[in-house]
C-alpha cells in the first residue's frame, strides 16, 4: 500500500523509474514555478446493467494517462496525456510549464516516501472485484432483482446496475514526495417502479464501497438493497401532498447527512475561503451551529466509498474537525490553498482523473453521535416533517443558499409519524441552519455508499452521516398549504 | 457548487488525414471482432483537444492545455451485447478489447430487440462531409488562438464585469475555453462516418457584496471559434448586472402566485420534457408521458422540437450515435406529444421507428440524447408577460434536482425577482417552486418572442400559473 506497489505497477507495464520521475519533474520546472508533481494512473471499470431481468450490457474499460501540475505563486499550468510515453510526458511537462516564467529556481529533490510504515492500509483486499468473474457479478445482482419482483405484486420495473473500478495512483512531487495507491471501489443500485391501477411511484436504493465483493454477502446484500427500493415505491404510491413552508423537520440517520455536504461542507473547503467566495469566509472560529453540532471530515474510515489512504496531492488522509460544538475549526485544504493560506494540509487534495486539477474536496464528512432518544426527537415535534431519504443537493457557497430534496418523508402530527408525503425539496441557508439544531440523536449512522459529489465539473466518491437531528426551522417546498 | 460539465474533451489539430487513419482503425477493428466471432460489431473513436485560461482579479490563475482519446468497442453475438473501451490504441491492446468483449457477450442476455440500426434508417446514403460542412459544426480557427489570447480575452470579461459597479469587489473569475473534437463511427452493417466539431466560450463569474451579504451570478457566450464569440465586455457587462440585481434579496412568504420563467430557466423545463419523452423512461413505463402519444398533455400555446440538423446549432451532427440520420422532430405539437426520442432499440421495443436520437458513449448500449431541443416562441414580449402580473415571481435561478419524471412531481429551489403590480421590484432567495409537471405544461399562460440559442437547447419566457412558492 507504500509507493512501491504502484511503482512496481507503472514499472512492469510502461518501463516507468524514479529517474524518469525525476527528469519529468526538472522539464516541468524548466521555466521556473515553485513546485511540480506528476499523477500518473491507470484505471480499470467493469460494469453490468439487469434491465427488464434482461443483461442488457456488460461491459469493460482502461483509462491511463498522466497528470502535469506546475504551481508558481497562485498560478496552475496542468496539461495530460493518454500516452505514457517518455516524450508525450515531457510534452505535457513543458506545456504545464508555461504557466511560470523566469529563471528555474527550484530544483527536484530526490524523491522519497511519504507513507511512513505503520498505517495499515484503508481497503486490504485479497481480491480486487475488478479481477472478479464477471458471471459472479451477474449473481449477485439477478439476486436483488428477483427479490425487488417478489417484494410486492405492484412491483412492475426493476433494474439492477453493478459498477467497480481499480484506480492504480503514482503520484511524484518536486518536494520529493513519492505516494502510490490501489483504489478499489464498488457499487450496486436497485431502482424500482411500483404501479397500482393509474398511479405509479419509484423508489431506489444503492451501496458499496472500497470493499471486495464478499461484502455484498457479508454486510450489504442484494436482498436488503432490493427490499429498501421495493418498498419506498410502493410506500410512495399514496403519498400525500407535502406541506410548503416553514416547519420544524426530524432528518432521519444515515444519507440525509447530505444536509452537512451542502450545508457546510463545500462552504468550508479552503479555495472559497482563500479567494473569500464563500458564506464561511473569514469566520474561523465563530459560532455557525448549535452546541451540539460537531461535524468532521473523516478520509481515513475503512472501505468507505469517502475514504482514501493518500489524497491525490500524495497527502495521508486524516479525520479534520469541522465544526466542534458549533464553533467552526477549519477548512479543508489541499496543497496550493494551504500554502498559500500558511495552513496545513489536510489530506483533502482530489481529483476525478488524470485529466483533472486538484482541488480542496470533502471525502467522508459527518455529525458525532448526541444524546438524545431518536424517538424523543420525533415525538418533541408538533407538526413538522420526517425525511428518511433524499435525491441529491446543491449549493450556492457565496449566497450560502442550499438545497436538498427529500424522495421519502413523512409528516409528523402531535409527536406521531403519519401520512407518507411526496417528494420535496428542502432549502435553507448553510451557516445558519445548523444553529437551529436542538436534538441530536445517540445513532449516528453513515450512509451505503451512494454519494458522489460535483465541482467544477470534477466528479469523486464520497460519504457522508448524520445521527436523527431536529432542526427548528427549514423550508419545505411542497405544495400543501 | 454548482454542477457544471466542462467542455467535451473536443479533439483537434490532426488534419483530415489522421480522420481517415482513425476510420480506417475503426473498420479493422470492426472487421476483426467479425472474423473472432461477433455477429456484428460497432466501433467508436474520439480524438479531443482542450485549452482553458482562467484570470482571477486580472491575474492569471489556470492554463490547461491536453489532448486525448479513446475507443469503443461494441459486439453482438446474435442478440447478446457487450462493450469495452481503452485510451491505448496500440494493436495488442485492442486485440485484447476485442476478446473481452466477445468473452463477455457470452454472459448477456439475449433481447430480441437488441442490434445495431436497421439499414434502412442510416445516414449512409448522404454525403456526410458536404452535410457537416452545411451544418457548420467546425471552424479550423477554434485552436488558433493563442494562450496569450486566450488570456486576454478572459482578463478582458472579468474585467467589464468588475468595472460596472463599485459593489463588484470579488470575482470567481474571467475564463476562456476551446475544445475540438473528432467522432468516428464504423458499424458491420456498412455505416461509416465521421465529423469534427469546435467550441469556445467566454464567461466572467463576478461577485458583489452590500450590508455584508454576497452574491455571485455568471454570463457566458459559445460559438464555433473565438471571431464568433460575443465580444467580452457585453457578457462581463451582462455578468455584472446579473450579479447586481441579487444583492439584497430576502424570502417572501409562502404563497400560490404566477411564475415566471426567464429563458434560461426555462430552459431547464426543456430538460424535463427531454426525459419525460426519452424513449427509455417511455418502455419502462417510468415517465409520466408514457401513455400519452397523440394526447392533449400541454397547453396549446406550446410547442417543442428536437431539430438535430439546425445550421450552426450547438446540438446538431449529421448523423446520430448508431450512424442514423439526424433529423427534426416534433415533440410537442401544439400542445399535444407528437413523438417520443427514440434509438434503435426503444424504437424497436415500442414498436416505432428511430427518431435518429441514439446517444453513444464509448460503454454500453446507446442512450437518447437530443439535437437542438428548443420551445417555439411566442408572440408576447418578455416585458409584456411581467406586465400582466399584479403579484408574482420571476425565476432566475433554481438549484437542486427535485424533479420526479415518473409522477411530476416538481420541487426546486428557487431564486429571483419578486413582480408587483407588472414590475420587477426587490431579489428574492431561499424558496422553492413546486407543482406537478402534468399540470405545470397545461398551465403554460404565456410564450415569450424571446427564444435565443445560446447552447443546444433553448426556450423563451414563460409564465406558468398554479404554483406553489414556499418561503417563510
Amino acid at each position: 500500500m507504500s509507493s512501491s506497489s504502484a511503482q512496481q505497477f507503472f514499472r512492469e507495464r510502461y518501463n516507468l523509474i524514479p529517474a524518469d520521475l525525476e527528469r519529468y519533474l526538472a522539464a516541468a520546472l524548466s521555466r521556473g514555478g515553485e513546485f511540480a508533481d506528476l499523477y500518473f494512473e491507470y484505471q480499470s471499470t467493469s460494469s453490468l446493467l439487469l434491465d427488464e431481468s434482461l443483461l442488457k450490457s456488460a461491459n469493460q474499460g482502461i483509462s491511463v494517462g498522466v497528470g502535469v501540475r506546475v504551481i508558481s505563486g497562485e498560478r496552475t499550468g496542468y496539461a495530460y496525456t493518454d500516452e505514457l510515453l517518455p516524450d508525450k510526458i515531457l510534452h505535457a511537462a513543458q506545456t504545464a510549464a508555461h504557466i511560470a516564467s523566469g529563471p528555474a529556481l527550484t530544483h527536484v529533490v530526490g524523491l522519497k516516501d511519504v507513507r511512513g510504515a505503520g498505517r495499515p492500509g484503508l481497503y486490504p483486499m485479497l481480491v480486487a472485484p475488478t479481477d472478479v468473474e464477471m458471471a459472479h457479478k451477474l449473481a449477485l445482482i439477478r439476486r436483488a432483482d428477483a427479490t425487488a419482483r417478489a417484494h410486492d405484486a405492484r412491483i412492475v420495473q426493476v433494474r439492477v446496475s453493478y459498477a467497480d473500478e481499480m484506480r492504480h495512483v503514482l503520484i511524484a512531487g518536486s518536494d520529493g514526495t513519492i505516494a502510490g495507491d490501489d483504489q478499489p471501489l464498488t457499487r450496486m443500485s436497485v431502482s424500482c417502479l411500483a404501479r397500482e391501477g393509474t398511479l405509479s411511484q419509484r423508489g431506489s436504493s444503492g451501496g458499496g464501497g472500497r470493499v471486495s465483493l464478499d461484502f455484498f454477502d457479508r454486510e450489504l446484500t442484494p436482498e436488503h438493497l432490493a427490499h429498501e427500493a421495493a418498498r419506498e415505491a410502493v410506500q410512495q404510491l399514496h403519498a400525500r401532498e407535502c406541506p410548503a413552508g416553514e416547519m420544524e423537520v426530524v432528518l432521519g440517520p444515515g444519507w440525509p447527512g447530505i444536509l452537512l455536504h451542502e450545508a457546510i461542507g463545500h462552504g468550508l473547503e479552503a479555495d472559497f475561503n482563500r479567494k473569500k467566495t464563500s458564506a464561511f469566509s473569514g469566520r474561523l472560529g465563530e459560532r455557525i451551529a448549535s452546541d451540539k453540532c460537531t461535524v468532521v471530515d473523516d478520509g481515513t474510515l475503512p472501505n468507505r466509498r469517502g475514504s482514501l489512504n493518500v489524497d491525490d496531492e500524495g497527502a495521508p488522509t486524516q479525520c479534520t474537525v469541522l465544526i466542534e460544538r458549533g464553533i467552526l475549526k477549519g477548512y479543508l485544504q489541499d496543497r496550493l490553498n494551504s500554502h498559500l493560506l500558511g495552513a496545513a494540509r489536510t489530506g483533502n487534495g482530489r481529483r476525478e482523473s488524470y485529466e483533472h486539477m486538484p482541488m480542496p474536496r470533502m471525502t467522508n464528512t459527518y455529525m458525532l453521535a448526541g444524546e438524545d432518544d431518536p424517538e424523543a426527537i420525533v415525538r418533541s415535534v408538533k407538526r413538522g416533517l420526517y425525511a428518511v431519504n433524499f435525491g441529491g443537493g446543491q449549493v450556492d457557497i457565496t449566497n450560502g443558499k442550499f438545497v436538498f430534496s427529500a424522495s421519502e418523508s413523512y409528516l409528523i402530527e402531535d409527536g406521531r409519524i403519519t401520512a407518507p408525503v411526496r417528494g420535496a425539496t428542502l432549502i435553507g441557508d448553510g451557516p445558519e441552519v445548523l444553529k437551529h439544531v436542538s436534538m441530536v440523536g445517540n445513532d449516528l449512522r453513515l450512509d451505503q455508499g451512494i454519494g458522489t459529489c460535483g465541482k467544477d465539473g470534477q466528479s469523486v466518491p464520497v460519504g457522508v452521516g448524520i445521527p436523527t437531528i431536529k432542526v427548528d426551522r427549514l423550508t419545505v417546498g411542497g405544495t400543501a398549504q | 457548487m454548482s454542477l457544471t460539465t466542462s467542455l467535451a474533451a473536443g479533439s483537434g489539430g490532426e488534419s483530415g488525414g489522421d480522420a481517415e487513419e482513425l476510420r480506417d482503425l475503426a473498420q479493422r477493428i470492426v472487421t476483426q471482432a467479425c472474423a473472432r466471432g461477433a455477429s456484428d460489431a460497432e466501433c467508436v473513436i474520439r480524438t479531443g483537444r482542450e485549452f482553458s485560461a482562467t484570470v482571477r482579479l486580472g491575474e492569471v490563475e489556470n492554463l490547461k492545455e491536453a489532448g486525448s482519446k479513446s475507443l469503443g468497442i461494441r459486439v453482438f453475438r446474435g442478440s447478446r451485447a457487450a462493450s469495452t473501451y481503452t485510451s491505448d490504441f496500440g494493436w495488442p491492446a485492442i486485440e485484447h478489447l476485442i476478446n473481452s468483449a466477445l468473452e463477455i457477450a457470452t454472459i448477456a442476455s439475449e433481447d430480441p430487440c437488441a442490434g445495431l440500426a436497421d439499414a434502412a434508417d442510416l445516414a449512409s446514403g448522404e454525403d456526410l462531409e458536404a452535410l457537416a460542412e452545411r451544418l457548420a459544426l467546425y471552424s479550423p480557427r477554434a485552436s488558433t488562438v493563442t494562450t496569450a489570447e486566450g488570456i486576454e480575452l478572459a482578463r478582458r470579461c472579468e474585467r467589464a464585469a468588475l468595472d460596472v459597479d463599485p459593489r463588484l469587489t470579488n470575482s470567481d473569475g474571467g475564463s476562456f475555453e476551446s475544445a475540438e473534437g473528432l467522432k468516428v463511427l464504423v458499424t458491420s452493417r456498412g455505416f461509416a462516418g465521421q465529423y469534427r466539431r469546435s467550441f469556445c466560450s467566454i464567461a466572467a463569474v463576478p461577485i458583489a457584496t452590500q450590508d455584508g451579504q454576497m452574491q455571485r451570478d455568471y454570463w457566458y457566450a459559445v460559438a464555433r471559434d473565438a471571431e464568433g464569440l460575443e465580444s467580452p465586455e457585453s457578457v462581463g457587462r451582462k455578468a455584472a448586472e446579473r450579479t447586481l440585481r441579487r444583492l439584497g434579496a430576502r424570502k417572501v412568504p409562502t404563497a400560490r402566485v404566477p411564475v415566471v420563467f426567464d429563458p434560461q430557466v426555462a430552459q431547464s423545463l426543456l430538460d424535463h420534457v427531454y426525459e419525460a419523452a426519452n424513449g427509455e423512461s417511455v418502455y419502462r413505463g417510468t415517465s409520466f408521458l408514457h401513455d400519452q402519444l397523440g394526447k392533449p398533455i400541454a397547453a396549446t400555446r406550446l410547442s417543442v422540437v428536437d431539430d438535430g440538423r439546425r445550421v450552426g446549432g450547438f446540438g446538431s451532427a449529421p448523423f446520430d450515435g448508431e450512424g442514423v440520420a439526424t433529423r427534426r422532430t416534433p415533440v410537442i405539437e401544439q400542445g399535444v406529444l407528437a413523438n417520443f426520442l427514440l434509438n434503435s432499440y426503444t424504437a424497436r421495443k415500442l414498436q416505432r421507428r428511430t427518431t435518429g436520437n441514439a446517444a453513444r458513449g464509448l460503454a454500453g448500449n446507446p442512450g437518447i440524447g437530443v439535437g437542438n431541443f428548443y420551445i417555439e416562441p411566442g408572440s408576447q414580449s418578455p416585458q409584456e408577460i411581467i406586465r400582466s402580473i399584479p403579484n408574482g415571481l420571476y425565476v432566475t435561478e433554481f438549484i437542486g434536482s427535485g424533479v420526479n419524471i415518473v409522477t411530476g412531481d416538481y420541487s426546486r429551489g428557487a431564486s429571483g425577482l419578486w413582480i408587483e403590480n407588472g414590475e420587477l421590484t426587490y431579489p428574492v432567495e431561499e424558496i422553492t417552486v413546486a407543482g406537478n409537471l402534468k399540470e405545470m405544461l397545461r398551465n403554460i399562460a404565456a410564450v415569450g418572442n424571446d427564444l435565443v440559442f445560446r447552447s443546444s437547447s433553448a426556450a423563451p419566457t414563460l409564465l406558468l400559473e398554479g404554483l406553489t412558492v414556499a418561503g417563510v
